[in-house]
């Protein structure tokens, strides 16, 4: 079956929904692709957007897996626009009248009133994330040590990202 | 003493705006670079390369730049993107930096898919990625924790943080009803006092 329309309408509403970052669409991304079109797994989506965090540039590249999946090359390729397409026509108009819009004083409201929401957003798209990938004291304990580590010193994320796989492959081999 | 042409000024350089002066080729490139090379997280990659290296925005442009971003829907990474781009070449330059930013990530997440679902089942993959999704939920909750540091304007805020989180995760209201519902009401939260009271509200 031709994936490729559903591939657009879901990533360009998904578009749409990342605001303060691409974890707040997670939970919805969840909902469309696995329960809705069955592209992939809930693991295999955990897998593909952690893995995706070790990749340079915007850290929601693994959507081109899933198109990729569903429609091919062409699949991958639609989902790039879709995803990225609608946001970045809005950052393109924003970018010529937000300057105007300095003395306007809701302009500060918006600002301090979708901080909170993008931050609960990312807290909610994480949550959803946590539920299939913190199965144990040692998955805890994996997270925990990452924020900690992150929260203390300067360390390259994808680093830390990197060090999971290899903690991994000692903590979860099977015997 | 010598002769002036010699001799230039800072204030002699001409005065022609640093605009005019990149390509859509560079605007690619640096982007393409940039694109390559952030691993974990783009915006300080972005300010070494934009504002350090090529000098092409400055830094308070950068910061204003940034906060617009993370207003808008869309990743900061691509809307930065945008905003570099369309203001050092218009249309065709957001559209190069957006290409470019995505490009390296992207061409490697295809083979990276293409070889996990040849690979995915593997007992020492299967191992490793379940220990990379766990470091993976510690990263964006340690995004969580900087962004509040960062961001929020009062103690209040958490309100809506856990509002936000009830309505998505307890709830199931989805994302954008939970995003208007909430968002509208921290806006006005958050709506513009005067210094003094207006005549004739309350």
């Amino acid at each position: 079956m031709n994936q490729i329309p559903a591939l657009i309408r879901v990533f360009a509403y998904l578009s749409i929904l990342t605001v303060g970052g691409g974890m707040a669409a997670f939970p919805e991304l969840k909902i469309l692709t696995v329960e809705v079109h069955k592209w992939l797994t809930f693991p295999q989506l955990i897998h593909v957007y952690s893995v995706g965090q070790m990749a340079p540039g915007p850290n929601m590249m693994m959507i081109v897996v899933i198109g990729q999946w569903a429609g091919g090359f062409l699949g991958a390729l639609v989902v790039l626009l879709a995803f990225f397409g609608p946001t970045a026509l809005l950052a393109f108009i924003v970018a010529s009248g937000w300057k105007k819009l300095e003395k306007w004083p809701w302009r500060t409201s918006i600002q301090e009133g979708l901080a909170p929401v993008s931050i609960g957003l990312l807290l909610a798209g994480c949550f959803t994330m946590a539920k299939g990938a913190i199965s144990g004291v040692e998955t805890a304990a994996i997270a925990v040590g990452v924020l900690l580590m992150l929260l203390q010193y300067k360390i390259n994320p994808a680093l830390l990202v990197l060090a999971g796989a290899v903690l991994g492959v000692f903590s979860f081999m099977p015997k | 003493m010598s002769d002036a042409a010699l001799n230039p000024s800072v204030e002699a350089l001409p005065a022609v705006p640093v605009e005019a002066q990149v390509s859509i080729g560079q605007i690619f490139l640096e982007f393409l670079i940039i694109g390559a090379t952030s691993f974990g997280g783009v915006v300080p990659y972005l300010r070494g390369s934009l504002v350090t290296k090529r000098g092409w925005i400055n830094d308070k442009e950068f910061v204003e730049m940034l906060s617009i971003s993370q207003s808008l829907p869309g990743l900061n990474a691509t809307n930065m993107a945008i905003l570099v781009g369309e203001k050092l070449r218009g249309a065709l330059g957001a559209i190069a930096a957006i290409i470019g930013i995505c490009l390296p990530g992207a061409v490697l997440m295809y083979i990276v898919g293409i070889f996990y679902r040849i690979h995915g089942d593997h007992v020492w993959i299967t191992a490793a990625l379940k220990g990379v999704a766990a470091a993976a939920v510690g990263l964006i909750l340690s995004t969580v924790v900087s962004m509040s540091k960062k961001s929020l304007s009062g103690k209040f805020d958490f309100v809506f943080i856990a509002l936000t989180v009830i309505a998505v995760n307890r709830l199931h209201l989805g994302v954008p009803r939970t995003l208007v519902a909430v968002g509208l009401l921290a806006i006005l939260f958050h709506r513009p006092r005067k210094q003094q009271k207006e005549s004739g509200t309350q």
